[in-house]
């Protein structure tokens, strides 16, 4: 929703401060907040990094390994097939819905908001927006009742206008199991995209419009030399955003699939979760967490790097 | 003779624009109604027998209003106790995230205090930081204080998660704090208590209720962490226990239907409620 944190406000007029105030004690309301964060996130972020180069169960005392876990995962195949199928999701949770909102953001901007008034806009971006404003899960469940296998909505569809060849056991199929979780995520995601960018397209000034209009630019051509470079920080956003989510999908796996039929849907979030609570492999756990914590930070990091470095172009 | 064709040109211009127009707005309602289909479907099929699905399928519309399944569902689920306790861990976790981000962008945004592009730049990384990185030892951590399992342990987490957010959002918004009105309290002889008190949070209300809303909405939605910390049934969420009940005896295709409708209508309540705080927020960022 509003991870726009990351959008920057560096533009944004500082306060000028006229004086430099002496002032001390402000510290001390740092002190809940910091020490929170540091019993409840640093430490057990620490803690993890720790496990994750020792043989563990969760009882008795961790086994110092070194890198083993690390030579392990290296050498496994879940492993490896968990970030394919996270690649996969990003996919669909990235790629898909960026075009997508892309494409519904400039089609309800041109032709609906901006000739046929603000209130079928809105209406529309609402509706849009409406699968967003459900817990993931949720939304998870619902689709495993559409995919039912005996009465299922989809397969009932299907029969109904003749393709009963093509019915089938959706997420119980190894072949059909993810691009079914596909089709969720990305009908999920479809309005968190639509909604920055309608919001991003407020900046864009009509006058450059009119001008590409007067250089004979076509509807395509807009699209892509205006609207998108006018918006690429929410772009950039919404890319981050969605692929950090990606890399961090659990519940929809977790109620749709867990993670099978045989290892066909897992991710790296499952396959931590299950190392650490289904197997007690907790070593091996927290091994998965912590590449997919550096990924992630990583990518964070360079996004936020870059971001500064346009602006001070 | 040139103004006559230019006039024909626009009147075929004007109607093509229409064509287009109203095209666009036609594909569009289309799409959207197949993007509400998965919801008006588990509406449908919530308040039917099961013989009555089996009879007539999903697409019919249900004869009657029948509770059947959805009494099931509830009793089944406990939905009353899954209910007060998503409203309990969601409004505590908000509380408190919402109070640990303004003491700190108290003192990183309006104090300035020294290394706070440490501490903000610190608070980001943390906004990323997947939840998976600490499971396992915060599950070993409340396991030893005793608190593993209850509402209070996902209270605590989860807002020690959000504040990171908060922290950087109200910091930022802070910075822009009118800077009179900080000095003329500072004459006044306000202390920091009261500057923050008397002058900071009133004139911030708006910000704080909006960062209240997002975290009660994100605490109800959250899935993962709670999915560890709470595994007995007084203590589950709404999702918990809507992603659970599917493997309890006795479900079947129309209780279903309704466990996902009882998922879905707490979220759709929240929507109407907060409909516009949540577009403003969303906007809060990039309209700076």
């Amino acid at each position: 929703m509003a991870q726009n944190v990351f959008l920057s406000d560096k533009n944004q007029a500082q306060p000028q401060q006229t004086k430099s105030y002496k002032d001390s004690g402000y510290g001390w309301f740092l002190i809940p907040g910091i020490s929170i964060f540091l019993l409840l996130i640093v430490l057990p972020f620490v803690s993890n990094i720790g496990i994750s180069f020792t043989k563990w169960q969760g009882i008795g005392a961790p086994e110092w390994i070194g890198l083993a876990n690390y030579q392990r995962a290296m050498g496994d195949a879940v492993f490896w097939a968990s970030f394919k199928n996270n690649l996969l999701l990003i996919i669909a949770m990235t790629i898909i819905p960026t075009i997508i909102g892309l494409l519904l953001a400039v089609i309800l901007y041109d032709f609906i908001s901006q000739r046929l008034g603000t209130g079928w806009a809105s209406f529309l971006r609402a509706g849009f927006y409406l699968p967003q404003i459900v817990p993931i899960v949720v939304a998870a469940i619902v689709w495993k009742w559409i995919f039912q296998p005996d009465w299922g909505v989809l397969n009932s569809l299907l029969t109904a206008i003749g393709l009963e060849a093509w019915t089938q056991n959706w997420l119980g199929n190894a072949r059909t199991a993810l691009p079914s979780v596909m089709l969720m995520l990305v009908w999920f995601q479809i309005g968190y995209p639509l909604v920055i960018f309608m919001s991003g397209l407020q900046r864009v000034d009509p006058q450059v419009y009119e001008a590409a209009k007067i250089d004979g630019a076509n509807w395509f051509q807009t699209l892509i030399h205006i609207t998108v470079y006018m918006i690429k920080p929410e772009i950039a956003v919404v890319v981050l955003t969605t692929t950090i989510a990606a890399l961090k999908t659990f519940g929809p796996i977790y109620a749709m699939t867990s993670g099978g039929p045989g290892n066909a849907t897992t991710v790296a979030s499952y396959f931590a979760w299950k190392n650490f609570f289904e197997i007690s492999n907790v070593g091996y756990g927290a091994t998965m967490a912590t590449v997919l914590t550096l990924i992630v930070l990583l990518m964070t990091f360079f996004f936020i790097r870059a971001q500064n470095q346009q602006e001070e172009d | 003779m040139t103004a006559h064709t230019s006039t024909e040109v626009s009147v075929k211009n004007n109607r093509s624009d229409a064509l287009i127009r109203y095209g666009a707005l036609l594909a569009l309602l289309i799409f959207l109604l197949l993007m509400l289909l998965p919801f008006f479907m588990i509406t449908i099929n919530s308040f039917k027998t099961e013989s009555e699905y089996l009879a007539n399928g999903p697409f019919s519309l249900p004869s009657g209003f029948d509770l059947e399944a959805i009494n099931t569902t509830w009793a089944l689920t406990d939905y009353s106790t899954k209910l007060i306790n998503s409203l309990l861990i969601s409004s505590s976790t908000a509380l408190l995230a919402v109070t640990l981000s303004l003491f700190n962008a108290f003192a990183l945004g309006i104090g300035r205090i020294r290394g706070r592009t440490f501490f903000l730049l610190f608070f980001l990384m943390a906004i990323a930081l997947p939840p998976e990185s600490l499971a396992y030892p915060l599950y070993y951590l409340f396991n030893q204080i005793d608190l593993y399992n209850t509402r209070l342990s996902i209270i605590l987490i989860t807002a020690a998660l959000h504040t990171a957010f908060g922290t950087y959002l109200l910091s930022s918004v802070f910075r822009t704090f009118n800077q009179d009105i900080l000095e003329s309290a500072r004459l006044d002889g306000c202390n920091k208590l009261q500057l923050l008190l008397r002058i900071v949070i009133p004139l911030s209300w708006p910000t704080l209720s909006v960062l209240f809303v997002f975290f009660f909405i994100w605490t109800w939605n959250d899935f993962f962490l709670p999915l560890i910390f709470l595994i007995s049934n007084d203590n589950q969420t709404v999702p918990i226990a809507m992603a659970l009940a599917r493997g309890e005896r006795g479900m079947v295709i129309t209780t279903q239907s309704a466990a996902a409708f009882l998922g879905v209508f707490p979220a759709f309540i929240f929507f109407l409620l907060f409909q516009r705080t949540l577009t403003k927020g969303i906007m809060s960022g990039s309209s700076k």
